[in-house]
């Protein structure tokens, strides 16, 4: 493989009320999801995800239909408009495919499944905009609620940012801890946002290069909440468990920088790729990885040495040269000069980044988030004589991911063109609406829009749908992430008429 | 769709092997920059920047 894969990032968003720091974020959460939703005509429901269990399928194209769960009746208290009902429950699916919902106090976008680290910021992108149309909207009754794309209050609180990535079932999950483990410690040098404030509850002044890596206390563990491990076993494929892992990646950060989100994405992709065929035959297990994974976040210098297991000594960035030596060895030795587009941009920019941060990490202002908000930092530290300590400083890291193009400083760097953009507005602003073509996401965000009055319930892995004249409810499972593209099943939903017109030409072998 | 094709070409071009050369920008250039950023900045910051810090106050999640 190359750094092509399914794959998709989920975002817990800050949430807050200006003034009014005791308002209840989980009402304020479903506020979030309820407006948006009902601007875009979607109707929010407290069952539109289906949780019930997969039962098997196939046909050519991946489907099978089932005959049904349930009398629509049987539903309808389900229904409940969450206005009246429990807002703290308001999840929806929306047309380009993703989810957002309310995840303990925080609203949460789960982007769309995409093929491709490039589609991964562009449909992350997306839920920003997402969000940013929630905050306008609420904003016309002050005092309205804004919406933060980071990932801590600075205080002690923490909630995250995850990335997904289909593996094959056969690799020994012990090789993914081995080799992830020790890339992970050091890729926060790459995709870090930036912090102010050392230690959970910053009770040590001082910048860091990511927000979450404090938060980190095991290695490998089940918790995403409490106790959070580096390497998460989470084992829900949404897909053929028999086939298919997917990897619940979540110690990254939430990017404003394209550059770094691309690399987040299509770097991990890559050292999977080269775990999955055994590629990697060094060991570089770090010696107490949870600790150096601090170590390294504390160290914008990037001069901190590691100590390996076997007792090499080296920097970050002598292991993610190391990663990015063999990953251009991997690829030449498999693909050679054929490699495709999506893998050349990222070592692209992998190359570039690694090479201006060996030479001086200021120069990757424009590509490394951590550094384009340190420079910030440091130049209101030199300008106004300011100590870490001061309200203003964390006063910019938080302003930095507020998500209102105005406000939000990450925005404005971006729009400024100090920081390197890769997807354009435009591109990003499509895809609130429109789902990634080349996955399953395409028929759930499709069938949607086109039948929207008669999808009663979806899920990662499947679609309840409502036929008229139909007694039972019809559930048309979808297990196979590569299946239900447009290329697929652009023809058959577009002769479709009716839900009852897509249901029969499904069923058709 | 055609835009972002667009811009899928003009960025992959350059291939691994020839990285654009980092723009040298001189040291008064980089400092007029920070300040014109900073100024521009500063008119949206938080005006009482302690009670947003303190006002930022968040559940813990996943």
């Amino acid at each position: 493989m190359t750094v092509r894969r399914i794959m998709g990032i989920e975002t817990e968003y800050g949430i807050s009320v200006p003034g009014r720091p005791q308002a209840n974020p989980m009402v304020l959460s479903g506020d979030v999801v309820t407006t948006y939703a009902a601007a875009r005509g979607i109707r929010p429901a407290r069952a539109s995800w289906d949780y019930a269990d997969e039962a098997p399928l196939r046909d050519a194209r991946g489907f099978e239909m089932n005959r049904a769960v349930a009398h629509p009746s049987q539903l309808t208290d389900e229904w409940g408009d969450p206005a009246l009902d429990d807002p703290t429950m308001a999840n929806v699916v929306l047309t380009n495919g993703a989810r957002l919902y309310v995840d303990h106090a925080h609203p949460e976008y789960s982007s769309p499944e995409v093929t491709n680290p490039r589609d991964a910021i562009r449909w992350d992108r997306a839920g920003e905009l997402v969000m940013r149309e929630a905050v306008q909207r609420l904003g016309t009754v002050p005092p309205g609620v804004n919406l933060y794309k980071n990932n801590t209050d600075g205080k002690g609180q923490s909630y995250g940012t995850h990335e997904n990535y289909l593996m094959s079932r056969r690799t020994p999950f012990l090789d993914i801890v081995k080799h992830l483990t020790p890339f992970f410690v050091v890729r926060q040098v790459m995709c870090g946002a930036g912090r102010v404030g050392i230690g959970v509850d910053s009770r040590t002044n001082g910048f860091q290069l990511a927000q979450r890596s404090d938060f980190f206390e095991c290695e490998v563990g089940l918790e995403t909440t409490l106790k959070r491990p580096i390497i998460n076993t989470r084992d829900e494929p949404h897909a053929v468990a028999d086939l298919y892992r997917r990897l619940h990646v979540i110690i990254g950060d939430a990017n404003h920088s394209d550059v770094a989100n691309l690399l987040k994405m299509g770097t991990t992709s890559l050292v999977l790729a080269m775990i999955e065929d055994g590629f990697l035959d060094q060991d570089l297990s770090i010696e107490q990885p949870v600790a150096a994974l601090r170590a390294v976040s504390h160290d914008p210098s990037l001069t901190h040495l590691l100590t390996l297991r076997d007792g090499r000594r080296l920097t970050a960035l002598d292991l993610l040269d190391h990663f990015h030596e063999r990953a251009a060895a991997y690829l030449d030795q498999r693909w050679g000069r054929d490699v495709d587009e999506d893998t050349r941009e990222v070592m692209h920019w992998w190359t570039l980044v690694l090479e201006r941060l060996r030479r001086d990490p200021m120069e990757a202002r424009r590509e490394v988030e951590w550094v384009a908000k340190l420079a910030l930092l440091e130049g209101y530290r030199e300008r106004d004589s300011l100590g870490w300590g001061d309200p203003r400083l964390k006063a910019v890291d938080i302003q930095w991911s507020d998500v209102r193009a105005d406000r939000g400083l990450a925005h404005r760097l971006s729009d400024s063109g100090r920081l390197e953009r890769l997807v354009s507005h435009q591109d990003a602003e499509s895809a609130m609406t429109q789902p990634p073509a080349d996955t399953r996401a395409w028929f759930r965000g499709t069938v949607l829009e086109r039948f929207p009055e008669q999808v009663v319930a979806a899920s990662w892995d499947s679609l309840i749908v409502e036929v008229p004249g139909q007694r039972n409810l019809q559930r048309i499972p979808m297990m196979d992430p590569h299946r239900g593209t447009e290329e697929q099943l652009g023809g058959v939903v577009e002769r479709s008429a009716s839900m009852a017109d897509l249901m029969a030409e499904l069923a058709t072998p | 769709m055609a835009g972002q094709e667009q811009i899928k070409r003009d960025r992959r071009d350059d291939g691994p092997d020839d990285l654009p050369e980092p723009t040298p920008v001189a040291p008064t250039a980089q400092t007029q920059d920070i300040d014109d950023l900073l100024d521009e900045i500063d008119g949206v910051l938080e005006t009482n920047a302690e009670e947003f810090v303190r006002g930022f106050v968040q559940k813990g999640g996943q």
